[in-house]
């Protein structure tokens, strides 16, 4: 199915429920000045979509409004409509913080907190309340087999996480993001601080985890997007330009301005 | 050949400027040493003064002393720590924030004695705790709060925010994410605060003259309303105030040596502390 801008796609509110997440008209402002103009773009349950773009077209920006970490940024806003489960995650009702609980988030340098790795993947369960140490440990140790982790780690896992290498940090976060069973995950160029076989690691961890969850991947690896998407969105001057299968993106695309960057002819 | 040698001249210059500080510290530590040894005995240690202290020991000082230090870390670290939380974390500029900063700021250059009578007529008279251990902690306390919060600040400034932004993404209150994640990480920088406030208190005379330090004292106190004799005043009133000045010399050293044992010791035992956190965060 293709998602393309408002002109060309009409959308029933019932078919709304069917993505997981949709942004509708959203533009967003840093102190005024407008980072993103009116976004429409959804999400398909359980699929990977790649945002690519040169650096300053509003795609991390983007990422960050889907789990509200925008927030923490003074003096911004944003207007228009997100959706997840066909609910506004901007409406005033909305909990933040049990919002962020839904959707998980990697980010672009690995950032394990100074604690063992145990303690990392436990973190999102023990904030959420849970005391259970038997499910504790039970969910540690399924979350980190899923981030393709366990085998490296389970004879230290009561040691620091900042001994792992950057690879192991990176599906340690990911361990950790998954631990608290998001519907949505959240990827802020998770290889760019990673060296090719550490970032082949997590492309194949994407791949098994695309089964699970939808996972919106923020990249400026094209051959990434390639490898790892079923959709890919190119933004420019905080503009989707855009959105396609990632197959005809990159082979046939709609716009020139799309061909000149997956051409690299500029960016 | 002319910037060769200036370069030379002004290194040596540099490397002399330092060697003055160690230099300063071993000939004063090397002196009291030397003259304060063989003052220092178990009886010294063990005993209180007798015969208006030209004999006997220090013990309700030493006593003093750590009760004093210890419980102006009691008031000065919650209270320092939460004022840094809430500048660092929570507030979000403006007049109310600069107004506070200015008042720390200047509240760390006020001179001791100026603590001193603002204990006396704050804590002893006006709330009415009268000359007591707690009076004199809170005094030594309120003293040390700029640099605990001073500590504080940059301690929570070098925490990266990559760490909050993971908390907060993983579903964690902003609240959870500074007391499970950002403190603990801040936590030898806070420590550090702790040693400076610690060995600053130890050794303070003027601010516990009038809100806690009594001349004489032979028993150890039973609350903390009581007054305490303690080290710093201890040597003051034995070199400017005793009768028998010259002969109690000897006891004035020991005393100097025992109080900057005391303090080199409590922030060697906190640095030994931070050492072992900051290994465990490896």
């Amino acid at each position: 199915m293709n998602i393309r801008n408002q002109s060309t796609t009409i959308m029933a509110p019932e078919s709304e429920v069917l993505y997981k997440m949709q942004a509708k008209d959203l533009s967003f402002f840093y102190n005024g000045s407008q980072a993103l103009h009116t976004i429409h773009l959804a999400f398909l349950p359980r699929q990977v979509v790649a945002l690519i773009g040169p650096s300053g077209c509003g795609k991390s920006t983007f990422l960050r409004c889907l789990n509200r970490m925008n927030d923490l940024i003074p003096n911004t806003r944003a207007t228009g409509e997100l959706l997840l489960d066909g609910r506004n995650i901007y409406s005033p009702q909305v909990d933040v913080v049990n919002l962020r609980s839904r959707i998980g988030m990697v980010f672009q340098k690995p950032n394990p907190f100074p604690k063992s790795i145990f303690e990392n993947v436990a973190y999102g369960l023990r904030v959420k309340g849970i005391k259970d140490k038997g499910r504790i440990v039970e969910r540690v140790e399924k979350t980190l087999q899923q981030a393709a982790l366990w085998e490296e780690v389970k004879d230290r896992l009561h040691d620091s996480a900042l001994g792992l290498s950057g690879g192991q940090q990176q599906r340690l976060c990911i361990a950790r993001a998954l631990a608290v069973e998001p519907e949505v995950l959240l990827m802020d160029e998770p290889c760019s601080a990673l060296d090719p076989i550490a970032t082949q690691k997590i492309e194949e961890l994407i791949h098994e985890l695309k089964d699970q969850y939808t996972i919106i991947i923020v990249t400026h690896n094209m051959q990434q997007a390639a490898r790892v998407s079923a959709m890919t969105a190119f933004f420019y001057m905080g503009r989707l330009i855009e959105v396609e299968e990632t197959d005809t993106l990159f082979t046939r695309p709609r716009l020139k301005q799309t061909e000149d960057y997956i051409t690299g002819r500029f960016g | 050949m002319i910037r060769k040698l200036q370069q030379h001249v002004f290194f040596n210059l540099f490397r002399a400027a330092a060697t003055v500080n160690a230099a300063a510290l071993i000939l004063l530590t090397g002196f009291i040493l030397l003259k304060g040894w063989r003052a220092v005995t178990w009886t010294f240690l063990t005993q209180p003064p007798l015969d208006s202290m030209t004999r006997g020991g220090i013990l309700p000082c030493i006593v003093g002393t750590l009760v004093l230090s210890l419980g102006a870390m009691g008031v000065a670290m919650p209270v320092g720590v939460a004022s840094a939380v809430y500048l660092n974390e929570y507030a979000c500029g403006g007049r109310l924030l600069r107004i506070i900063r200015l008042g720390i700021n200047n509240l760390a250059g006020v001179p001791s004695i100026v603590f001193g009578l603002f204990g006396l007529s704050f804590f002893v008279i006006y709330l009415k705790i009268g000359v007591s251990i707690l009076a004199g902690a809170l005094t030594l306390g309120v003293m040390t709060l700029p640099v605990m919060i001073g500590a504080t600040e940059e301690a929570l400034k070098a925490v990266p925010d990559t760490y909050r932004e993971a908390s907060l993404a993983l579903g964690a209150t902003k609240f959870q994410t500074i007391f499970r994640v950002v403190l603990p990480a801040a936590m030898p920088g806070i420590l550090t605060g702790g040693i400076l406030g610690l060995s600053r208190a130890a050794g303070e005379t003027a601010p516990i003259m009038f809100t806690a330090a009594v001349f004489f004292r032979p028993d150890l106190p039973e609350s903390i309303f009581d007054e305490i004799m303690a080290l710093p005043y201890h040597i003051y009133v034995l070199a400017t105030a005793g009768t028998e000045i010259e002969k109690t010399r000897p006891l004035q050293y020991g005393t100097s040596l025992v109080l900057i044992a005391l303090v080199l010791g409590m922030t060697l035992a906190a640095i030994l502390y931070r050492t072992r956190l900051r290994r465990r965060m490896r």
